[in-house]
């Protein structure tokens, strides 16, 4: 019934109507424009962030395992103190003994301490006290020297492990090793050089110095009730389950833990983070999507109050529409066509600012957000959420529009 | 004495009875039309006079289809347009009514082409050939050289002839026009009717309101109405617009 003219007349009306009020379509759009751009712009970092970690997660690998102290849930404080909770040395040294399944295990503590090599001091440098596995466990060798050996660690030899950066920041020669430095006050010999691996996720031992220490030594330096965590590598990831539940077993009777008492430390591989980490990025997605909708909401009733105008404006040629044959029906169309057109336009900018923002994010240095882009997904929700828009806020005017008296409306002004 | 010169005309093309139009303004009531009668044949040109307020315009606009009458009935080709809804009207303006208006109501920003291709834009039947179609009317109406120029390039009988030229575009049954050259000067308002003229004789039956003489004595019949009523309703001839026939003859030769 409404022929194929019509709706060429229309939409290219819709587009010659925002042409010919430039500034207002501008200014009516803004609400939409900026809304659609800030959540394009979270959402191309959010994918870019997201695909970096799980990228990395996986290189990690899925073998790995991880072991903190862990208050159980609602439990007192009073009946589980920090001191108790915490990891011992003697637990990490029962899951090497005991555990088949663990291919590698180290424990790490840190501690900052003050490092001085010649007229050079630093303050504060995190020293990370570790086992030899450490480097199978966190796939990061050493490039120069030696790595620790048993000997090390059992006879707490003051030697130390350090990375490109600290070599650097204390202006030591290009090949440190043998030579001393002062952490803690203390001579320290440097074995090695640890290499350096390029953007750890959450901004993890980016460009930092790093000195790692026997962790024999690294107890000593601490204070009494020290917080330390385990990290190791099952066999091969098929494994993973049986082995993180051995390491349990083994945690569970040293700490004397009864059947049915919940855990006092937590296990867990790298799915779990991957899990956390997607839950942390559909939140984050959810409230972006929040801001979109309020941003549109806003946006909405601007484009309601500019429809208004609009046919308050336009009152003549309506009538005269009417008159040539437009029926109520092509009226309403035209309307909300023309209100949907500028949400549209309004969110084909948003988008469009939203990638160049996107784009601007791979190039901010350090940021970690090479991989940030816009997702299909999202472009096409923001057009589906513009183009509703249109539909709901523009409904209005339109009724008001197709239902006009075709006399009284030209009779107007 | 409307009858004789009707069924002169033929089969009505239009039939009008009993029609008023009350409107409300506040407490006042105001009769713009008080049980109006009347019939036009095909092919007729009538012209409808009357002083300031005594209905022509509620009249045009009723036969128009563009207002709905408080009570009365209306047959347009046989059909009670009186009871139909908004959506059927809009169909019956589009195919069955030219209408011309005094201040032409014209599009702004459209091309001529453009406002006068607007009835097929609602057209539900054949809108193919529209361009042809609109330049053909443009042609018909003498501005196949305007056909690119908007509104405000236009003189004032230019875009009568443009409103004109939309008007015809559908072959509408009836061509109304209410003050057609009320905005126009006197040779403009000639150009004008000899247009409509020509119309006639191409077969359009033609209704035009005015309040001149001269331009009634373009028509066959003259129908006068007072306080909502038909006063008059006589053949040129016999009315007093009558006496500017020779006139008109004798004007049209020398054109
Ligand atoms: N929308 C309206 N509301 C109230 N009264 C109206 C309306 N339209 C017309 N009228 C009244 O109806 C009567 C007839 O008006 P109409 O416009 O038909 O007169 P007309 O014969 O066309 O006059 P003119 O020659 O001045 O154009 C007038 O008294 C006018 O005031
Ligand atoms: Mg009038």
């Amino acid at each position: 019934m409404l022929n194929p003219l019509f709706w060429l007349q229309a939409i290219s009306l819709a587009f010659s109507q925002i042409w010919a009020n430039k500034s207002r379509a501008f200014l009516t759009a803004l609400g939409i424009i900026v809304g659609v751009a800030s959540t394009t712009a979270v959402i191309a970092a959010l994918t870019g962030l997201k695909s970096k970690v799980l990228s990395e997660f996986e290189s990690v690998g899925a073998s790995k395992f991880f072991v903190f102290p862990d208050r159980p849930d609602n439990a007192p404080r009073n009946m589980y103190p920090w001191e108790k909770i915490l990891l011992k040395p003697a637990e990490v040294v029962a899951i090497r003994e005991e555990c088949t399944l663990v291919k590698a295990v180290t424990p790490i503590t840190e501690v900052g301490l003050d490092v001085e090599s010649g007229d050079k001091r630093i303050e504060g440098i995190t020293v990370a006290g570790i086992w030899p596995d450490w480097h199978q466990v966190q796939n990061r060798f050493v490039v120069e020297g030696r790595p620790f050996s048993q000997i090390d660690i059992d006879s707490e030899r003051q030697v130390c492990l350090i990375n490109e950066d600290a070599i650097r920041e204390l202006d030591l020669p290009a090949n440190p090793v043998g030579e001393p430095v002062l952490i803690g006050g203390r001579r320290f010999m440097i074995a090695g050089i640890v290499e350096t691996v390029q953007a750890r996720f959450f901004g993890m031992n980016t460009s930092s110095a790093e000195i790692f220490i026997p962790f024999s030594v690294a107890e000593k330096l601490q204070e009494r009730n020290f917080f330390m965590r385990i990290e190791g590598m099952f066999a091969s990831p098929a494994e993973a389950e049986q082995g993180q539940d051995e390491v349990r077993f083994v945690l569970r009777r040293m700490r004397g833990i009864q059947p049915g008492e919940p855990e006092t430390f937590q296990v867990a591989a790298i799915d779990k983070f991957i899990e956390q980490f997607k839950t942390l990025a559909a939140g984050i997605t959810a409230i972006a999507g929040g801001i979109v909708a309020i941003s549109l909401l806003v946006g909405g009733i601007g484009i309601m109050n500019i429809m208004l105008v609009s046919v308050s404006e336009r009152t003549r040629e309506i009538g005269l529409r009417k008159a040539v044959g437009a029926t109520p029906l092509a009226i309403l169309l035209q309307f909300l066509l023309e209100a949907v057109t500028l949400c549209l336009v309004g969110g084909f900018v948003g988008v469009a600012i939203g990638r160049l923002a996107a784009f601007g994010l791979t190039k901010i240095p350090g940021a970690q957000l090479e991989q940030a882009d816009v997702p299909l997904w999202a472009v096409a929700l923001s057009f589906i959420f513009c183009a509703v828009t249109g539909v709901v806020f523009g409904m209005f005017p339109a009724v008001k529009a197709a239902r006009l008296d075709p006399i009284e409306a030209l009779r107007h002004e | 004495m409307a009858e004789p010169a009707a069924a002169a005309a033929g089969a009505p093309l239009i039939e009008v009875r009993a029609l008023a139009k009350i409107y409300r303004v506040g407490v006042e009531t105001i009769h713009a039309l008080r049980g109006l009668d009347l019939t036009i044949g095909r092919n007729e040109m009538v012209a409808i006079m009357g002083s300031s307020g005594s209905g022509k315009s509620t009249l045009m606009n009723m036969l128009g289809c563009l207002d709905r009458p408080t009570s009365g009935a209306y047959f347009l080709n046989g059909r009670d347009v009186s009871r139909m809804g908004a959506r059927e009207l809009a169909l019956v303006r589009n195919e069955e009514i030219g209408f011309v208006f005094q201040s032409f109501e014209l599009l702004p920003r459209q091309t001529a082409l453009e406002n006068v291709e607007l009835p097929l834009v609602y057209a539900t039947g054949a809108w193919r050939g529209r361009r042809a179609r609109a330049l053909a009317a443009l042609e018909r109406v003498g501005l196949q050289d305007r056909v690119h120029h908007r509104p405000n390039q236009l003189s004032g009988g230019q875009r009568q002839r443009v409103a004109i030229a939309r008007a015809i575009l559908n072959k509408p049954a009836i061509l109304l026009a209410d003050e057609p050259t009320g905005n126009l000067d006197s040779a403009t308002t000639a150009e004008i009717l000899s247009l409509f003229r020509a119309l006639h004789q191409e077969g359009q039956t033609i209704v035009i309101v005015t309040h001149e003489d001269e331009v009634a004595a373009h028509c066959q019949r003259v129908v006068r109405l007072r306080d909502g009523r038909v006063l008059s309703d006589l053949p040129i001839a016999q009315d007093v617009a009558g006496r500017f026939l020779a006139q008109h003859a004798a004007g049209g030769a020398s054109c």
